[in-house]
């Protein structure tokens, strides 16, 4: 296998930066590795080879041109989930409702990445709008895990870990909502942060669930994607939730984090989030990574929040509540499918059910169902509004243990990464993906997931996921690079190195 | 908590704008049922002396400077529309026919 495509985005910065490799080269490098896997991977819905090499070209222009590099990625490859808009190039959410849509303006985070130099090479796969957690709910197909084809590389954001695991690129960019950052992460041994809520512009985030959508950086070390938070990172007047504040310093702590010491730092452990349900494999690593934080230094304490336990059934009341309002705009008028629309005995609002019908998969109709039903009169109380005070009751458990401690941990998700199919029947079971990553949006705090190893009976990827209260995105950082060191040390060399090569 | 019949979800799909097949509100029916029942729970921990959060991060009055900023033109805004004609989006009819 090539080292370009081996390297880490810091590195390939860093030889990009002093010339000697060019941005072209690298970027040609993870195209042919695209090329030459994706078939089998399929990671990407596009592939926008000449926007690459065009930015790529630029990028060595530049610094021929004896000009400072436009940021510390310049010229280094990413993969952008395909729910952030980019103009000119194809953003369909993982729906038929936009196939082949084009949009007329680039997302805040595709601006910010186009000005920082970075390459995107394409967007990648999802669950339709972001809705699931197996990027099975892709109209375009599934994507396949490269630890094992036959197993779901997380979702909603599984085309951008799977891009990450398979080598196709060194840094992409999910959202999470309920954890399509973390638990996509987790499952294939790449690192997936959820910033603060309102630190990372939703400006040409296609809306899910507006009050927890958080777009993130992902990749395959913690450095990497502190790096890339700073690009993306700070305030935006596009976006009235935007926080208007310096961003938490999340490079400077995930250099001091590799310094390997913990000292002074305590840690609680999330006692609900352990138990039945959980593989034994993904709590004897979570074990041995708790065990490797306190050999680092830090203080470990046992904290409850007994409330997280409703987390779930809040989040799967208020997401699609927000959803079914949100997701009323595709009314086949403006921009995407239509379905009827020559057929003159038909008026506007048949054509929008029909279109809706049609353009929509079997997971948005049922979440748009829920949230219809949650919002109703006579039903509004007893769940909507109960939902919401849920939400109050976990920033108070949040609150609660961050008096006492720094940071949280737990697993990220209850398994390791499940076969393609075992869930699709059974929303319920798909749903249970999602239970430790979620109070993290419904509170707005900092989370990530970071590898901590393979799961003793099945060999794949187990996550480790480390909270931090809201702005405090810095504290997780920081712990992330320690056990990342250490992890490294103890089994040998980073876990990623350790995928099969994609066989194809 | 209350059972949801095929008749609501019907109902529910219409509300909705979803032209759902028979198929589907058999199937959707089943699965509502199970998820609305698990997720009622929140009830048991929503007492009236909690207030309700409806956003992490609340915010109110974001304003900007009251100066002119571009947006999209007309024929960006009109690009990705199914049908548009003489400048604007061409829509099927919007009243009935009685």
């Amino acid at each position: 296998m090539n080292d370009l495509i081996r390297s880490t985005a810091a590195e390939l910065a860093a030889q990009i930066h002093a010339g000697e490799v060019s941005a072209v080269e690298v970027t040609q490098a993870h195209l042919d590795r695209i090329a030459q896997v994706d078939t089998a991977v399929h990671a990407f819905l596009h592939v926008d080879t000449e926007g690459a090499l065009a930015a790529a070209r630029k990028v060595d222009a530049d610094r021929v041109a004896g000009q400072q590099p436009a940021s510390a990625l310049a010229g280094v490859p990413l993969a952008l989930k395909d729910v952030l808009t980019t103009e000119g190039v194809p953003t369909t959410c993982g729906s038929k409702m936009l196939e082949g849509w084009i949009p007329p303006y680039d997302a805040t985070v595709t601006r910010r990445l186009r000005e920082a130099g970075v390459v995107i090479l394409g967007k990648t796969n999802m669950d339709e709008f972001a809705m699931g957690s197996s990027t099975e709910n892709s109209a375009y197909g599934p994507t396949h895990n490269p630890w094992d084809l036959d197993r779901i590389p997380g979702g909603s954001g599984g085309g951008s870990s799977a891009a990450l695991a398979a080598f196709e690129s060194p840094l992409s960019i999910g959202t999470d909502t309920g954890g399509s950052i973390r638990q996509p992460g987790s499952v294939t041994g790449t690192v997936g942060v959820k910033p603060t809520y309102g630190t990372v512009s939703r400006y040409g985030l296609v809306a899910f669930s507006s009050s927890l959508d958080q777009a993130g950086p992902c990749a395959r070390t913690v450095l990497d994607a502190a790096l890339l938070h700073e690009v993306i990172g700070g305030h935006d007047p596009l976006d009235s939730t935007s926080i208007d504040r310096p961003l938490p310093p999340v490079v400077a702590a995930a250099r001091q984090g590799a310094d390997g010491d913990l000292s002074g730092v305590r840690i609680g452990v999330v006692r609900e989030f352990a138990g039945e349900g959980y593989q034994a494999g993904v709590l004897a690593s979570f074990t041995a990574a708790v065990d490797q934080l306190r050999a680092l230094g830090a203080e470990i304490v046992e904290v409850s929040c007994p409330s997280f336990t409703y987390a779930l059934s809040a989040y799967y009341l208020i997401a699609p509540s927000e959803a079914s309002s949100n997701l009323a705009r595709f009314d086949a008028m403006r921009y995407g499918l239509r379905v009827g629309g020559d057929d003159p005995s038909l008026s506007a609002e048949d054509v929008m059910s029909l279109t809706r019908e049609a353009g929509f998969g079997a997971e948005v109709k049922r979440r748009i169902m829920i949230g219809t039903y949650a919002l109703s009169s006579g039903y509004y109380d007893a769940y909507y509004g109960s939902a919401q005070k849920v939400r109050t009751l976990i920033t108070r458990d949040f609150d609660a243990a961050f008096e006492q401690v720094d940071v949280l941990v737990s697993p990220t998700t209850p398994t390791t990464a499940f076969k393609i199919g075992e869930r699709v029947d059974d929303p319920m079971a798909m749903y249970l993906s999602d239970l430790c990553t979620i109070p993290s949006n419904l509170a707005g705090n900092a989370s990530l997931s970071v590898p901590s190893g393979l799961a003793e009976e099945d060999g794949l990827p187990v996550g480790l996921q480390i909270m931090a209260p809201a702005m405090e995105d810095h504290r997780m950082y920081r712990v992330a690079a320690a056990y990342e060191v250490a992890r490294d040390a103890a089994q040998g060399g980073p876990l990623i190195h350790r995928v099969p090569e994609v066989s194809v | 908590m209350p059972s949801i019949s095929r008749d609501e979800v019907a109902h529910l799909a219409r509300l909705a704008r979803l032209a759902v097949t028979e198929d589907e509100l058999d199937l959707f029916a089943g699965q509502l049922d199970v998820i609305l029942q698990a997720v009622a729970r929140v009830g048991e921990l929503a007492t009236s002396d909690v207030p309700p959060t409806s956003h992490a991060v609340p915010l109110t009055n974001v304003f900007r400077e009251d100066v002119l900023r571009p947006g999209l033109r007309q024929q960006q805004a009109l690009a990705g529309a199914p049908a548009a004609e003489a400048g604007r989006f061409r829509v099927p009819r919007i009243l009935g026919e009685e």
